[in-house]
């Protein structure tokens, strides 16, 4: 039923890959002024549904329509989807760091006289639209210089210079800190006011409740529901999302802890490349064997400095103590930290963890590799069984070790960096962000994971951006503000307001 | 594959019986490559009435390849790392011109004759690294500086004159062929090792539960390198045996073959080339192998270098000139990819038989040198832009 409010509409789409059925009928309409959101696991189809959206998988390529305005759309390129009111910011950005904020705005379209750039026409329309979106940044500003919260402001501005009717989002949220969400939000709720179509993809539940006027989950490649916001809770729509309940997200903890394991002492650090200005002062705290030590801050906060200063690899050298069961040690490069039990899954697992086009096993053997080889010659077999066990163990869905990791999805990727630590037998497990950007069954299979390796006895310190997950994780939770400790929360002490408190700087709680 | 085969877990894999994705991938490539290669043989073969693959062409064929064949491994590692050398040819010059002036001028030996030219090499390589690691500067930059400086030092040490050689067993080294029996023994050991090694490998394999290859696969996997061994060997006994330098060459693939797929080293360079930050973060001293790669480019170069002017029998100053575009483009013809993290020895020293396969055919049918050249850089961007059209819709 197509009326007058629905903008767009699709109609059993379904797209086929070979050996994989990516989308099998999907259908949802989008009205003008509403903000509908889609959510599913990774791998529901989501991706693949804003390609065909954004006309990069081109009309013919798939089975099903898409109608804008009543009108069927046979969108032959991203061309012609922009030309419809279609536009999509992506999660990763498509902006060039070295153009300006204007330049990039309108790439490819630049206001131009017989080939020469008109540079005043160009900054003023560009400053016209960033404030429609009360967006405060100067048009000439350099785009690497920009936080990674404006970025994402000036992606929007270039999607609706093409006048778009239709704004795809595609995990708006997931690299911005609650302040720089809360912009977006405001955004967000003004672009629907103006009579807009927004898509909202996210994997974070509550942002959805908040935002959506109407949510639709994904689920196999097939659209299971649509609800209005007030008929369907958090439960509802993860149970909807994996298909069965899960009746708890967060594992019970019985877990008893040993003694003080890691212990930092007035560890301070300089920022590495400006002069003078610390990005740690004055840190102290401790872990416990079998404790998980949770690390609640924004970003800035120095939270991931910590973490690198511990395992080696900050650019800067530390003054301070840092004691691993009892004795003073000196930590100055990133095999410093092995060698002693140390391991670190870095926030970023595409930039600072995989080898993308390496197999899974070479990828999961990278730190462990010695223990696989006598005289620098390796035992492949041997390798290759510690690498099944170790797939099936953290329960990786590939085919085989040798498939190459960009094949995986992000769930299964973050599994293989940690199965490269895991396989090193630490003692000590530094994870910064472990369930960034992986969906909610993943997500609770590394939860579960974490609580396990704690009760083998292992220290975990954690660095999340999400509370809800510190909370259900952590014994303990510190809190950081520009390289201070100003929060220290026993886990049931911990709500969510008390550490918001801590982290934005206006209370202390040391 | 369907996508119930992509959600089996790892723990039912003894059944599977499939071969890897990847690994066929890189057979797949290996294959193309071979066949390629076959096409333009019997083409050659062909126009030139049998000439291109009687004994004794195969044999100068064989000997013409060694010195880029030597060069393109050494390539493979530091292209592996992501990054570039472009000083070998001229460092070829200058290693080649240093022995033969040890000889000549130094009335030296010929151990210390050739130590002279490998420790150099060794040395120079292992600087050029140092810099590259360390001051940051990109391996391009350090070693266009090397092509041009080390051609310097070589016309200045040698006061721009041909310097014969006059080592009898210096010469031997470009221009000796082994004793045939030896050669045949060589092969017959070779064969058996081989068939002993995949034996105990698939014995392994099932012992551990991993995926094994289908019994014809296996077959063929011990067949087609046995045939290949075995014609090889009567083709170059049918001239006057193994030439030299095709054995040094053919140690230099063995052992790179063998470090670049079986032991931690190897592995660290594909890790490094594939995500730098990443190794760093595993714990990989990344500077120390950098340096370790351009120093094992540098002794191979300088092995180069000697066998190169063993072969002419003196060393001039522009010798080995744009050999290191030769070693690049086996590489990269071979499967390498200049981002660094992809390629492997054997892709590398096909393609160096094909880019000499192509000279020596040419040449023997009289094609003018600026036709070759332009075949040759033809061919070399053609094979690359087949190959990433191919990946593109693989992926």
């Amino acid at each position: 039923m197509t009326n007058s409010a629905n903008l767009l509409v699709t109609n059993s789409i379904r797209k086929s890959f070979p050996g994989v059925q990516a989308l099998d009928g999907v259908s949802l309409d989008l009205r003008r002024g509403e903000v509908h959101a889609l959510v599913g696991e990774n791998g529901a189809g989501k991706s693949t549904l804003m390609k065909i959206f954004s006309g990069v998988y081109p009309h013919g390529t798939f089975e099903g329509s898409i109608k804008i305005d009543g009108i069927e759309q046979t969108f032959k390129g991203i061309r012609d989807a922009e030309r419809a009111g279609v536009a999509i910011v992506f999660q990763e950005f498509s902006l060039v760091p070295e153009l300006s904020v204007a330049e990039n705005i309108f790439l490819g379209r630049l206001p131009s006289s017989s080939s020469i750039v008109q540079w005043n026409d160009l900054h003023a329309r560009a400053k016209a639209l960033l404030y429609q979106l009360d967006v405060q940044i100067a048009t000439e500003t350099l785009v690497r210089n920009l936080g990674i919260g404006q970025q994402q402001l000036v992606e929007i501005a270039k999607a609706l210079s093409h006048d778009a009717r239709i704004l795809i989002l595609d995990e708006p949220t997931a690299a911005l800190n609650d302040a720089e969400a809360r912009t977006l939000f405001q955004i967000v709720d003004s672009l629907r006011a103006r009579g807009l179509g927004l898509l909202y993809i996210s994997h974070r539940l509550d942002e959805v409740l908040t935002l959506a006027d109407r949510v639709t989950i994904l689920r196999d490649g097939r659209s299971v529901a649509t609800h209005s916001r007030g008929d369907i809770d958090r439960k509802k729509m993860i149970s909807l999302m994996v298909g069965r309940e899960i009746s708890q997200v967060f594992p019970e903890i019985h877990r008893s802890t040993k003694d003080v394991a890691l212990e930092v002492r007035n560890l301070s650090v300089e920022h590495p490349d400006i002069a003078g200005r610390m990005v740690l002062r004055d840190i102290h705290f401790e872990v416990r064997a079998g404790e998980v030590l949770g690390i609640a801050g924004l970003m800035g906060s120095g939270r991931s400095a910590l973490l690198n200063v511990l395992f080696g690899s900050f650019p800067r050298s530390y003054s301070g103590e840092i004691r691993l069961n009892g004795t003073a040690i000196n930590i100055a490069r990133p095999s410093d930290a092995i060698d002693r039990g140390i391991a670190l899954v870095t926030e970023d697992r595409k930039r600072l963890g995989l080898s993308l086009s390496a197999s899974i096993a070479d990828n999961m053997t990278l730190v462990a590799l010695r223990r696989f080889a006598s005289a620098n010659v390796l035992k492949k077999q041997q390798e290759m069984s510690s690498v099944e066990r170790m797939m099936s163990d953290l329960r990786v869905k590939a085919s085989s070790p040798e498939t190459t990791v960009e094949t995986l999805s992000g769930g299964n990727q973050q599994k293989v960096v940690l199965g490269r630590w895991l396989m090193n037998d630490p003692k000590i497990l530094l994870l910064d962000e472990p369930t960034r950007g992986i969906d909610v069954g993943a997500k609770q299979e590394i939860y579960t994971r974490i609580n396990q390796l704690a009760e083998q006895g292992l220290a975990i310190i954690m660095v999340s951006s999400e509370l809800e997950e510190l909370r259900g994780v952590c014994d303990r939770i510190i809190v950081m503000h520009e390289g201070r400790i100003t929060g220290r929360f026993a886990r049931h002490e911990a709500t969510a307001e008390a550490i918001m408190a801590c982290a934005t700087g206006s209370t202390e709680v040391a | 594959m369907t996508t119930e085969a992509k959600l089996t877990p790892a723990t039912q894999s003894a059944q599977r019986t499939i071969a890897p994705a990847q690994s066929f991938g890189a057979a797949a490539r290996a294959y193309t490559m071979v066949a390629a290669l076959i096409v333009v043989w019997l083409a050659f073969e062909y126009t030139t009435n049998g000439v291109f693959l009687n004994p004794r062409n195969f044999s100068n064929l064989m000997r013409q390849m060694a010195v880029t064949g030597v060069l393109s491994i050494g390539m493979l590692m530091v292209i592996v790392i992501g990054e570039i050398d472009l000083s070998v040819g001229s460092l070829v010059g200058l290693t080649g011109m240093v022995a033969a002036l040890a000889q000549a001028a130094q009335q030296w030996g010929i151990v210390p004759t050739l130590l002279s030219a490998l420790v150099l090499g060794t040395l120079i390589g292992a600087i050029q690294g140092s810099v590259v690691a360390y001051a940051r500067v990109p391996s391009f930059i350090v070693t266009l500086g090397g092509l041009l400086a080390w051609r310097g030092v070589t016309k200045g040490v040698s006061s721009g004159s041909t310097i014969p050689i006059q080592l009898k067993r210096f010469g031997a080294i470009g221009q000796w062929y082994l004793d045939k029996p030896v050669g045949i023994a060589l092969v017959i050991i070779g064969l058996i090792l081989f068939v002993v090694f995949e034996w105990r490998n698939h014995a392994a394999r099932t012992r551990l539960g991993l995926s094994t290859a289908t019994p014809v696969r296996r077959i063929l996997a011990i067949a087609i390198p046995a045939v290949a061994a075995i014609a090889f060997i009567t083709v170059l006994n049918a001239y006057e045996g193994i030439p030299v330098p095709v054995l040094l060459f053919l140690a230099v693939a063995l052992a790179g073959t063998f470090v670049m797929s079986n032991t931690t080293v190897g592995r660290y360079m594909y890790a490094v080339g594939g995500n730098r930050e990443a190794a760093r973060l595993s714990g990989i001293n990344t500077r120390l192998l950098t340096i370790g790669v351009f120093a094992t480019m540098g002794l191979l170069t300088a092995l180069a270098g000697i066998i190169y002017t063993a072969r002419v029998g003196s060393a001039s100053p522009d010798a080995g000139m744009l050999l290191e575009l030769d070693a690049i483009a086996a590489c990269v013809i071979g499967g390498a990819s200049l981002m660094g993290g992809r390629g492997a020895v054997f892709g590398a020293c096909m393609g160096a038989l094909f880019m000499a396969s192509l000279d020596n055919g040419m040449s023997l049918k009289n094609v003018p040198d600026f036709i070759q050249d332009i075949v040759k850089g033809g061919i070399l961007v053609v094979a690359v832009a087949l190959d990433m059209l191919g990946r593109k819709r693989n992926s």
